[in-house]
């Protein structure tokens, strides 16, 4: 009975580490010895002028060394730029208003967070309070407060747009369909909050920072946190660990903190860390976009929609933070989701409220955009009759490459086959016999399902549609995303492929490792990955960063480029020891380790050849390349800059995700429980299905959060009552045991070389809907009505006493 | 989120431990699971911290003469875990909704009491039962029913230079049924609204039947049902003296998990529920 002992093999090369405790995280880091900590002293009112800030007490208290508030900002940082013309200038923290609770005043900074705070407390800011506007309709309204005097507006962006002939088609339709709709504000929640060490110097060619945040991008903020500074990007260095605890998008957010504390560094004359606490994340962080919308489709006899009318509205938070208002153009090329609507008519504004600011999350515009669109999809069924699974079936792109009225290009797919594959592998029959059964016995049960569009790799061309075409500078357009990865090979032939990719726990490494390893022919362990950002160091662009699922197309794309360029070397290297002319080295094969003659079959060691660049390049022919290490670029096709009459194609790749939902709802208690989750992907390639697993239910997870938990609520008053876990509800273990069924098909992306597109933000967009589809069906019949998030027990209980009034 | 400088003291005897109370400004720490929070929020800020969880006396758990003993230093998962528990039954049943797993291995039953939460479960359940609580102080010893220990929120007739020693359960006897759920919007929240329910038969009837709701008041509301059992014993049949019941008892002002009317219409359905199974526990051969 000797029993083989229990081994564990990690599914990735970073999971060893991770799971032992010797990850190494911001907050693990000291790499300037002698930094001092900082606390931030934030607002406690939603709205307030600062007649005032009295930092003295605090600057005496034993063992501060700084203390930095309105004035010191005000005189050293510029606002940062923003993307819109309207005046709302925004700065790390409050100069002359308070705009939000938990808004930045000032920043103690002490030997340790225990003193800190002890200082933070003997900060007395002289507030007068002034109005507030939390609700997104009422900001819009004429005599709403303002937040922004000079902007005259609480419209930090107001755009409408027009493909194809609209009104035709609503003119001509057989039925017109419309829904309101509200979508929530909610986060990720990353495990590690914010974190930042910086270091303010000065040398013989002026200034300089240094940073350490877990960053992970866009680096379009590189050069807005050091203009802000009033620094040249090439005096702003910024690390970024290879351990990220978690963002989700979220992080994104960071980079007002980063100026702050270079500032607190430049004042204290010491490096600073600061380590944002849980309160702080869930006050002032960041969070998805709150959204008020307006669907509309126009409908023919068969239930075909011929052209949609959509009015979107964000709730951006009290400033337009970059890169706010993506939230509204993330998605603008596939704005029309799953379907073949020739016609669209779109109205996007960003509006400002006294709330915390908005950015990146998981899904990034995209869980809002589908729940407007996929509860219209309901909402045409319920209208012509037609069951919800038929209409979509109706109704989709059948043919790619695919065109849409934005500008948008879908790569590749088969909508009409993963529809088929959800209702079959996932039982969509089955639920419906459930549905009848439960209703029979009085209970409530109802079969939700979305399709949508899953966008991977930006083309950030899409910011430019902020401003009107007229506007926008001749030759200062944006496109693109492309990605640039470093590939060396050692003297023992050991590769090393250097990403600038900085994964927030997403696997880069593993994955980047065995597609380098694949490619060469080599064993994975004669490959390294490397993902430590330093921009002195690493290739990046401003697009690089880790967002916008951008790792599976472009980034495994850059590794190919970057491999093969190294490749060419080495097959050079192996016409010398093979005894071959120069121009047999294309002809070689890469396989097991070996470089191989095919029409000879004569073969050396890939690791010889390597050896052979570094001991004996004078062996090389002079038309032979001598190099170890090579850059390999890649820049999307297709990703060009928004046209003259506003089409882009904001992504490079386009996925797909159909799910189903079947709920269950106590008829008492109004609780929720998901009886069957059903997902079926299609992201191209699949580069490593454990890993695609591991995207889909984190996804999904997510998804279920923003449906049925997660909310970041304020008073009318505009104080914020999800500050602390006790409110802000993640799901955990205990609310993910839900049956699910999940199943992926492949259709190649024709525009990346593995044709692997992104995974990881599908569900975060399709699950929320599916949910709210799921429980509108189950409460059809008491003649409830879902048009928000989060759904609860509450929630339902609410929606029921007041149809009964 | 750091705390307020504080003084920590880990005294060597429950008279070491009621000598710095006396000295005022001290508060007690047991598994900290909603004290340590509370000062790292800066909400509260004792200048003594009075570490009593290395004490001796207050390590103790077992039964004796029909009650269970529970220490002040016993943490709540030692307490689910312990064979002898299963004689208090409705210490099984309420201990899973107690927070996680992991703040129960930390937590103690007789913080659980002291702290005082409206939403909390084992306060419920101890007043259900008629549990005793052993409180010490500069005065001496005394006893508190458990049904009488919350004055309000967070707030109990434990003095600020008393301790809660121990608290001494009932344990069950025959004839006895127990009921006990609660809804949170979460597993391991605190419950928008939770019952603990004690069913005692003699002789084929109901003897006395007591209710202990939490989550819907400023404390834990004790009924005496009895008389609703006289009426009825299923769920449906329960259901409008049950409704009736929780409209009188739920008077908390309700937040945006769970508003006062939501809360009541769930202790309306719990009570019902929970009330026909303890009922069917104490009772199995009732027909009705």
């Amino acid at each position: 009975m000797n029993a083989e002992p229990r081994r564990w093999t990690p599914a990735r090369d970073e999971d060893a580490a991770l799971v032992s405790g010797t990850g190494a995280f911001l907050d693990d880091l000291d790499p300037l010895p002698g930094t001092l900590v900082a606390a931030v002293v934030r607002s406690p009112h939603p709205h307030a002028r600062i007649r005032s800030a009295d930092l003295d007490r605090a600057r005496a208290y034993p063992g501060v060394a700084a203390v930095i508030g309105p004035d010191e900002v005000h005189a050293a940082v510029r606002p940062f730029p923003l993307s819109t013309a309207t005046p709302m200038p925004y700065l790390p923290s409050a100069v002359d208003r308070a705009r939000y609770v938990g808004e930045p005043v000032a920043v103690v900074v002490a030997t340790d967070r225990y003193v800190a705070e002890d200082a933070a407390e003997l900060v007395t800011v002289d507030y007068e309070p002034l109005d507030v506007v939390v609700d997104t309709r009422r900001a819009l309204e004429p005599d709403a407060p303002l937040l922004h005097d000079e902007a005259g507006t609480n419209v930090a962006t107001d755009r409408t747009f027009c493909f194809g002939d609209v009104d035709g088609a609503f003119d001509a339709a057989t039925h017109t369909v419309r829904g309101d709709y509200t979508f929530p504000r909610y986060s990720s929640v990353p495990m590690e909050t914010y974190g930042v060490i910086a270091r303010w110097s000065e040398d013989a060619e002026g200034p300089a920072v240094e940073v350490w945040a877990n960053f992970h991008g866009p680096f379009t903020m590189v050069p807005v946190a050091a203009g802000a500074l009033g620094l040249p990007p090439s005096r702003f260095r910024l690390h970024v660990p290879a351990d990220i605890g978690g963002s989700f998008g979220i992080k994104s957010g960071i980079y007002p903190y980063v100026v702050l504390m270079a500032l607190a560094s430049k004042h204290a004359g010491r490096p600073v860390r600061w380590t944002e606490d849980r309160i702080e994340h869930l006050l002032a962080s960041s969070s998805g976009a709150g959204r008020v919308m307006r669907f509309e489709a126009a409908v023919d006899d068969d239930g075909g929609v011929t052209a949609l009318r959509i009015d979107l509205a964000d709730d951006v938070g009290a400033y337009l933070r970059p890169p706010e208002p993506s939230t509204l153009y993330r998605c603008f090329g596939n704005i029309t989701g799953a379907y073949d609507v020739p016609a669209v008519a779109i109205r996007a504004r960003a509006v400002v409220t006294n709330r915390a600011p908005t950015g990146l999350n998981r899904g990034f515009g995209g869980q809002q955009l589908y729940f407007g669109l996929e509860r219209l999809m309901d909402a045409v069924a319920t209208t012509t009759g037609l069951d919800v699974a038929e209409v979509r079936r109706r109704n989709l792109v059948r043919a790619f490459p695919h065109r849409t009225p934005t500008g948008g290009l879908y790569d590749s797919g088969d909508y009409t086959r993963a529809l088929e594959l959800l209702v079959t592998k996932g039982g969509y029959d089955e639920l419906r016999a459930r549905q009848v059964a439960a209703r029979e016995a009085g209970e409530h049960y109802g079969v939700g399902l979305a399709l949508v569009v899953d966008p991977s790799g930006t083309n950030i061309g899409y910011v430019g549609l902020a401003t009107p075409a007229a506007d926008r500078k001749p030759g200062r357009d944006k496109s693109g995303s492309t990605e640039i990865v470093r590939a060396s090979v050692d003297v023992q032939g050991v590769v090393t492929v250097l990403l600038g990719s900085v994964p927030q726990g997403q696997g880069h490494a593993t994955v980047a490792r065995r597609v380098a390893a694949r490619r060469l022919g080599l064993p994975p362990e004669q490959v390294r990955a490397r993902i430590e950002m330093d921009t002195a160091a690493t290739p990046w662009t401003v697009t690089s960063g880790s967002y916008s699922s951008r790792f599976a197309p472009l980034v495994t794309s850059a590794v190919i480029a970057a491999v093969d360029r190294l490749a060419e070397s080495v097959r050079g290297a192996a016409t010398v020891l093979l005894g071959l002319p120069p121009e047999a080295a294309d002809g070689l094969d890469l396989a097991d380790g070996e470089i191989r003659d095919p029409s000879s079959g004569t073969s050396c060691r890939f690791r010889h050849a390597a050896g052979l660049l570094h001991w004996d390049p004078g062996a090389l022919p002079a038309d032979l390349p001598a190099r170890t290490t090579a850059d390999g670029e890649f820049r999307p096709p297709e990703a060009v800059a928004a046209t003259a009459e506003d089409r882009i194609n904001s992504s490079l790749c386009y996925g797909f995700v159909a799910e189903m939902v079947g709920v269950r709802i106590d008829p008492d208690t109004l609780e929720i429980t998901l009886d069957r989750v059903a997902s079926v992907h299609d992201a191209g390639t699949v580069l490593d299905p454990v890993l695609l697993e591991g995207q889909v239910l984190g996804a999904l997870v997510h998804g279920l959060g923003g449906a049925l938990f997660e909310e970041f609520r304020y008073s009318d008053a505009g104080q914020p009552q999800s500050a602390t876990f006790l409110d802000y509800l993640c799901p955990t273990t205990a609310e993910t045991g839900f049956e699910l069924v999940s199943d992926h098909l492949a259709s190649p992306s024709p525009l990346t070389p593995l044709g692997a597109k992104g995974c990881g933000e599908g569900s975060s967009m399709s699950l929320p809907v599916a949910i709210a589809n799921a429980v509108a069906d189950a409460l059809g019949p008491a003649g409830v009505a879902i048009d928000s998030l989060p759904l609860h027990g509450e929630a339902l209980f609410r929606l029921l006493d007041r149809k009964d009034h | 989120m750091k705390s307020a400088p504080f003084a920590y003291h880990r005294p060597g005897s429950v008279a070491d431990a009621v000598e710095v109370l006396a000295a005022g400004d001290a508060k007690v720490l047991a598994g900290g699971q909603s004290l340590v929070p509370v000062l790292a929020m800066r909400l509260g800020r004792p200048g003594t911290l009075v570490d009593v969880t290395a004490l001796p006396e207050l390590g103790g758990l077992g039964i004796a003469d029909d009650e269970l003993r529970v220490g002040a230093a016993v943490r709540q998962r030692r307490v689910e875990r312990d064979p002898t528990t299963a004689r208090v039954p409705l210490i099984g049943r309420a201990m899973p909704f107690v927070g996680h797993r992991e703040l129960r291995s930390r937590g103690t039953v007789c913080g659980s009491l002291a702290h005082a939460d409206p939403a909390a479960e084992l306060p419920a359940v101890a007043a259900c039962v008629g549990a005793i609580v052993e409180v010490t102080g500069p005065r001496g010893d005394r006893e508190v029913a458990a049904a009488e220990l919350v004055t309000g929120a967070m707030t109990t007739v434990v003095g600020a230079d008393e301790l809660i020693t121990a608290v001494r359960f009932p344990t069950a006897g025959r004839g006895e049924g127990f009921g006990f759920a609660e809804i949170a919007r979460r597993h391991g929240d605190f419950a928008l609204a939770g019952v603990a329910i004690r069913v005692r038969a003699v002789a084929g009837a109901v003897k006395d039947a007591t209710l202990a709701a939490f989550g819907v008041s400023d404390r834990p509301v004790v009924r005496d049902v009895t008389d609703l059992l006289a009426h009825a014993v299923t769920e449906p049949d329960l259901r409008p003296a049950t409704d009736a019941l929780a409209a009188d008892v739920v008077d908390t002002a309700g937040d945006a998990h769970g508003s006062t009317a939501y809360r009541a219409h769930l202790l309306g359905v719990l009570a019902a529920r929970e009330l026909a199974r303890a009922h069917r526990q104490a009772l199995p051969g009732d027909p009705s």
